[in-house]
């Protein structure tokens, strides 16, 4: 469990990124940060790990706060996933998903053979292992960065937009390999969209920011979609466009379902 | 072709001369950089300052320095260690530049990714941002190798024997061949050193041929920088293309 109480995050330039926040973030599920650019979801992302340190307030992981521990090896027991891979482009796909555990001191021989189990996990062929990053495709680099967040088996995945750089079927086909890897390792990940569709679909709880990392709505999707807040929530998660509300038209003797504008998204079966 | 023949062996012990004094200034050179190209890369008011200087350092002409070193060191005059200095510091003055133009061209993603990751400051230039560098640093230094290789021959003016020997006793004895060979031999020197310099790359930096962007800001830079160095080291910095709190945004 992750608990951030009253946080504020204040740059040097005077900007308050995030304003006393408090959150809690549940152990072994997928919470999800949506919000638009200037929200401070990445930013509270970072404070997790302390690439971006707090101005004032509390972060506790399991009851034990953060900072009182020494900030590289906080960051070497939490695994990270960014937009853009965030490869390192000098070492080959098996040496970067081990950089972690080696940085860690397991035996290199050691960490390449779990690093060659990781690559299946994620569902890459092993024969890449020796390629360079910029010999992948964005798809298969953003895998790798999913195998290198793991390999050191962290109980908590950070995860800053990371297929936001993909095109949409890749986005799709990594949506649900992490959906199916999160049920087979239950780790505790915290995932930063501006996309309110992946945050429907990966999130059990969804954290709805606004301007200065303010929490607009909190809850699980049903809950959000059911009862939007506010009018900004509203906007968001386009309740207002009519795009979420959705009826029933009969057509051939079938319930079809239709948009606000009677665009058909699908059938429902009975 | 007669004088050459002749000469073989004076070549040969000059070229070997010209060799032990061009290697110390490139090595010496590129590991002192990195530290002063890491200052001026790191903080944004020393860079100006950092670059300005080092940049005039190499408008200093080479005959007085030569000169004025065993004066300021307290060397013998006709030490080969006044060169050796001397070169040093044009070497520093040409590739601290680079060092920093490399630094900066390494791409804040990664960096943030290798900091994500854990690697502390240290680990993180040492084993991320100085490899990623590799491929300016190389174009940097093959431009350090071969004015160092050219600028050994002035220390024959004041006594050091290398390949000058050649231009200067060929000239006042008249002898064309003598010239000529001190040219080609030079000449020779810097491809051979070159060359090295190239396999030294493709062994150590195998990933930059795989590499697109690295490739691109390789010949980007190889092109500055002889430019630069032709020009008589570039005074002025235009932060704009280089500043490294820009790049990062």
């Amino acid at each position: 469990m992750i608990e951030f109480r009253t946080v504020t995050k204040k740059f040097p330039d005077g900007t308050v990124a995030v304003d006393e926040l408090s959150l809690v973030l549940p152990a072994r599920q997928t919470t999800v940060l949506v919000g638009s650019s200037g929200s401070g979801k990445t930013t509270i992302l970072r404070m997790i790990n302390r690439m971006v340190e707090k101005t004032s307030g509390d972060i506790e992981i399991d009851g034990e706060d953060i900072h009182a521990l020494n900030p590289v090896k906080l960051r070497r027991s939490i695994g990270y996933v960014m937009q853009n891979s965030g490869l390192l482009p000098h070492r080959k796909v098996i040496d970067n998903v081990t950089t972690v555990p080696v940085l860690n001191g397991v035996k290199k021989a050691e960490a390449r053979e779990a690093a060659l189990t990781l690559l299946d996990t994620v569902g890459l062929d092993r024969s890449l292992a020796e390629r360079y990053p910029s010999q992948l495709s964005g798809g298969q680099q953003q895998r790798v960065g999913v195998a290198r967040g793991l390999a050191a088996d962290p109980n908590i995945l950070l995860m800053d937009e990371p297929f936001g750089a993909v095109d949409p079927i890749v986005r799709s086909e990594l949506q649900q390999e992490l959906i199916r890897i999160q049920r087979d390792l239950g780790k505790t990940i915290v995932f930063v969209t501006h996309d309110i569709d992946e945050a429907f679909l990966l999130g059990d709880q969804v954290v709805l920011l606004e301007k200065g990392g303010r929490i607009a709505q909190q809850g699980t999707p049903a809950e959000i979609l059911s009862k939007p807040a506010s009018d900004f929530v509203a906007t968001f998660i386009g309740a207002d466009r009519g795009r979420r509300a959705l009826r029933v038209e009969v057509v051939n003797g079938r319930n079809v379902v239709v948009d606000e504008d009677g665009r058909p998204t699908g059938v429902l079966q009975s | 072709m007669n004088w050459v023949i002749n000469n073989l062996g004076l070549i040969w012990s000059l070229t070997l001369d010209h060799v032990a004094l061009a290697v110390p200034p490139i090595i010496l050179g590129f590991i002192i950089s990195i530290p002063i190209g890491w200052v001026a890369n790191r903080f944004h008011a020393s860079r100006g300052v950092l670059l300005t200087i080092s940049g005039l350092l190499y408008t200093v002409p080479s005959l007085p320095l030569f000169i004025a070193l065993p004066a300021i060191l307290g060397t013998g005059i006709l030490d080969p260690i006044n060169v050796v200095v001397g070169l040093t510091i044009y070497a520093v003055a040409l590739m601290v530049r680079s060092v920093a133009d490399a630094l900066a061209a390494v791409d804040a993603g990664v960096r943030q990714a290798a900091t994500a990751m854990g690697y502390s400051a240290w680990q993180r230039f040492w084993r991320v941002e100085f490899p990623l560098a590799g491929p300016v640093l190389l174009a940097g230094l093959r431009v350090v190798s071969v004015s160092t290789v050219s600028l050994v021959s002035i220390g024959s003016v004041i006594g050091v024997s290398s390949l000058g020997y050649l231009f200067l006793n060929g000239l006042q004895r008249n002898i064309i061949e003598e010239v000529a060979s001190g040219i080609v031999a030079t000449l020779l020197i810097a491809v051979v050193f070159d060359l090295l310099l190239v396999l030294a790359g493709r062994v150590l930096l195998p990933w930059a041929k795989a590499d697109p962007t690295a490739k691109r800001a390789w010949r980007k830079t190889v092109e500055t920088a002889i430019a630069g160095a032709s020009a008589g080291g570039s005074v002025v910095d235009d932060p704009a293309v280089s500043d490294p709190s820009m790049a990062g945004r």
